[in-house]
C-alpha cells in the first residue's frame, strides 16, 4: 500500500520565525539599495553563498556557468571591488531601487526558514531605466546572536538573455 | 555610402577613423550588407552541435539563424525563416530535433532545410515545386572546431578567408591539453554603443592596468604578475591579414606545448593538481594546470569573433548603438578527471567576464563613454596611431608592434575599408 503523504498545512508569513526572515530580506534589499556593501556582507554566515545562476533549472552551481557564484572570500573580493574605488563600473553604478515581496516561506524550523520571493528592481542610469525581475530564495539561519543568511539565488527572467552588464548587486 | 562626399578610405584613414563610424545608421546599414551579410562569420563551436539532429540558434549580422549537425554528420546554417509566411521556426537557443515543423501551418522542413511535407496539400496543386522551397541556406565551414557561415557563395574558402589566422587558432585549442575544446556555458550581455568599439577592445592592450585594476587587485599576485605586460617588450600584437590579429599578453604561452617545465604551476591549483595526480600522469597534470587561464593572446577575426585567453568573445550588431556580447567559456573535453579542471575554469570565467564579472561591467562602462562621446563632433577622429611610428614586419611578414599599440585595430579598419569600398 503506498502511504498517503499529507502536505503540511502552509505556515502563514505571520509566523514569528517567518517575520525575522522577511526582516532580513527586506534589510538586505535596502542596503543593496544603498550600496552600504560593508553592512551588507555581515548578512551573511561564513559558509554563507551568494548566487545569480545562467541555467534557470539548476541547483548544481559549482558544475554550471553563473552570473555571481561567491563563497565569503568571493563576496569580500567583491565588496572590495564595489567600495575601493577603481572599478568604473561601480563608482558610476547605476541608482537601484528595489521591490521585495510575495514572500512564501517554502521551510520552516526554529533553526532555519527558506524564503521564496520576488524581487523587481529599478535601475537607472544617463536617462535609462532597466528593470531586473527575479524569483529569490532565501535560506536564513536563525539564531539567537543574530540571523544570517545562508543561501541567496537570484533567479533572473532573463537570465540566458542578454542582461546589462551592472555596476551593482541584485 | 550614403554621405556621397565621404567615402570608405576618409572615414577610415591609416592611423585614425571619424566618430560618426560609431553613430551613422547609414553606415551601419552598409556595414550589414557589405561586411556582415558578404563575409564569414562565426556562428557555432563544433561542440555546440555533439551529434545528430543537434542544433543551436545564432545570427549572421542581423538576420536569425539555425546551425544544424544533420544525420551524416554535416554542419548547416539555415535562415530561420519559414517559407510560406515567414515565421520564425526555432526559438530555442539549442537542442536536439529530427527537423523544424513551423508552429504557424505546420510546413515541416529537415535538418538539412529541405521542405518535406506540407499539410492539406490539395490548394497547392500546380502552385509550388516543393524542392524550391528550401529553407535558405548559408555555405558553412569550419576550421579547427570553429564554424563559419556566409550568405555570400562567391567568397573564397574559410581557410583561405582565415589564412595565417589558423596557425593561432590551432594554438589556441592546444589549452585543451592534448584533449579537444569543449564549450562549457556562456554569459550574455548587451551594451548601448557601436559593435566596432567592442571589436577594437579586445586588441586593445593599452586599457588593462587602468580599467581592470579593480580586477588585478582582486587575483592572486602570480595572475596578477602573468597580466603586467604594460613594459614588457616580448608581449607583441601582429596584423595577420584580412583584419585578423593577434595580441600575446603572456608571449610564454602563446604556444602551449612549448615548456622547458622551468615555470612552475601556481600555488591557487595546488588542490587540483593533488587531485589530478591521483590519476593522471604528471606531464599530463601539467599540461591542463598550464592551460588553465588559456593561452597568453587573445586572436580576432574580423569581424565578430575574439578567441581570447580562456574563452570566445562573439559579438552581434543590433542597431548603431546597440551591440550583444556573448563570453563562451570553454575546457578541455576529457575523462571524468577534468570535471575538477572544467569547475576551476568557470569561477575563473565567473569572476572575470560575466554581466557581474569583476572585468566586463568595467569595459562595458568603458564603450558606453566611448558611444556617448562620439556624439560630440562626430567627424573629429577617433585615434588609432599609438605604435604606428615602431610597427615593424615580424620574420613572418606580420605588421607586428608592442601589445598595447594599436596594430589590431588598424587591421581591423583597413579590412573594413576593404569591405565597404567593394559594393
Ligand atoms: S508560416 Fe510557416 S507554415 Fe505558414
Ligand atoms: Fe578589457
Amino acid at each position: 500500500m503506498p502511504e498517503t503523504v499529507t502536505a503540511p498545512a502552509p505556515v502563514p508569513t505571520t509566523d514569528p520565525r517567518v517575520v525575522r526572515a522577511i526582516d532580513l530580506a527586506w534589510r538586505e534589499a535596502e542596503l543593496l539599495d544603498r550600496k552600504d556593501y560593508e553592512t551588507w556582507i555581515g548578512l551573511y554566515t561564513d559558509d554563507g553563498s551568494y548566487v545569480i545562476p545562467i541555467d534557470p533549472d539548476t541547483d548544481d552551481f559549482a558544475g554550471t556557468l553563473n552570473m555571481v557564484y561567491d563563497d565569503a572570500r568571493m563576496r569580500r573580493m567583491r565588496v572590495t571591488r564595489m567600495t575601493e574605488g577603481y572599478a568604473i563600473a561601480a563608482v558610476d553604478a547605476a541608482r537601484t531601487v528595489r521591490t521585495v515581496s510575495r514572500f512564501v516561506p517554502e521551510s520552516v524550523t526554529d533553526d532555519e526558514v527558506v524564503l521564496r520571493s520576488a524581487q523587481v528592481l529599478i535601475a537607472y542610469k544617463r536617462g535609462r531605466h532597466d528593470i531586473w525581475a527575479a524569483d529569490l530564495v532565501h535560506h536564513i539561519r536563525l539564531s539567537p546572536s543574530g540571523d544570517r543568511i545562508v543561501l541567496k539565488v537570484v533567479r533572473l527572467v532573463d537570465s540566458e538573455d542578454a542582461v546589462p552588464a551592472a555596476g551593482f548587486l541584485l | 555610402m550614403s554621405h556621397d562626399t565621404t567615402t570608405p578610405a576618409e572615414l577610415a584613414a591609416a592611423d585614425r577613423v571619424a566618430g560618426r563610424l560609431y553613430t551613422d545608421p547609414e553606415i551601419f546599414e552598409g556595414e550589414i550588407s557589405r561586411i556582415f551579410e558578404r563575409t564569414w562569420v562565426w556562428v557555432a563551436h563544433e561542440s555546440e552541435l555533439p551529434g545528430p539532429g543537434t542544433f543551436k540558434s545564432a545570427h549572421v549580422g542581423r538576420q536569425p539563424v539555425i546551425v544544424t549537425r544533420d544525420r551524416k554528420g554535416t554542419l548547416h546554417t539555415l535562415l530561420n525563416r519559414c517559407r510560406h509566411r515567414g515565421a520564425s521556426l526555432c526559438e530555442k537557443p539549442k537542442g536536439q530535433a529530427n527537423g523544424f515543423t513551423c508552429p504557424y501551418h505546420a510546413w515541416s522542413y529537415g535538418l538539412d532545410g529541405k521542405l518535406r511535407g506540407i499539410p492539406y496539400p490539395e490548394g497547392y496543386e500546380g502552385v509550388i515545386e516543393k524542392g524550391e522551397l528550401s529553407l535558405k541556406k548559408l555555405r558553412t565551414e569550419s576550421y579547427g572546431g570553429m564554424v563559419f557561415a556566409t550568405f555570400h557563395d562567391g567568397i573564397e574558402s574559410l581557410e583561405e578567408f582565415l589564412g595565417d589566422a589558423k596557425l593561432w587558432i590551432d594554438r589556441f585549442m592546444k589549452q585543451g591539453g592534448g584533449y579537444p575544446i569543449k564549450v562549457l556555458g556562456k554569459h550574455r550581455f548587451k551594451f548601448r554603443g557601436n559593435w566596432k568599439i567592442q571589436l577594437e577592445n579586445t586588441t586593445d592592450g593599452y586599457h588593462f592596468p587602468i580599467v581592470h585594476r579593480s580586477w588585478m587587485a582582486s587575483v592572486d599576485a602570480e595572475t596578477a604578475d602573468m597580466m603586467s605586460f604594460m613594459t614588457d617588450p616580448s608581449a607583441i600584437t601582429h596584423a595577420l591579414g584580412n583584419g585578423h590579429s593577434v595580441m600575446q599578453m603572456v608571449p610564454g604561452h602563446s604556444d602551449l606545448d612549448a615548456d622547458d617545465g622551468t615555470e612552475p604551476l601556481q600555488g591557487r591549483f595546488d588542490h587540483l593538481i593533488k587531485d589530478l595526480a591521483q590519476t593522471l600522469e604528471p606531464a599530463q597534470v601539467r599540461k591542463v594546470v598550464r592551460a588553465m587561464h588559456g593561452t597568453g593572446f587573445n586572436l580576432n577575426l574580423f569581424p565578430n569573433v575574439s578567441m581570447s585567453a580562456a574563452f570566445f568573445r562573439v559579438l552581434r550588431p543590433i542597431s548603431v548603438d546597440e551591440t550583444e556580447i556573448e563570453h563562451i567559456a570553454i575546457g578541455p573535453d576529457g575523462p571524468p578527471e577534468l570535471d575538477a579542471v572544467n569547475r576551476e575554469r568557470l569561477r575563473i570565467h565567473e569572476h572575470f567576464q560575466g554581466p557581474f564579472g569583476f572585468g566586463t561591467p568595467d569595459d562595458a562602462e568603458g564603450w558606453d563613454r566611448v558611444q556617448r562621446g562620439a556624439q560630440g563632433a562626430p567627424d573629429m577622429p577617433i585615434l588609432v596611431n599609438r605604435g604606428l611610428a615602431r610597427e615593424k614586419a615580424s620574420p613572418e611578414g606580420w605588421p607586428t608592434s608592442h601589445v598595447t599599440d594599436e596594430t589590431g585595430m588598424r587591421a581591423a579598419y583597413g579590412q573594413w575599408k576593404e569591405m565597404m569600398r567593394d559594393a
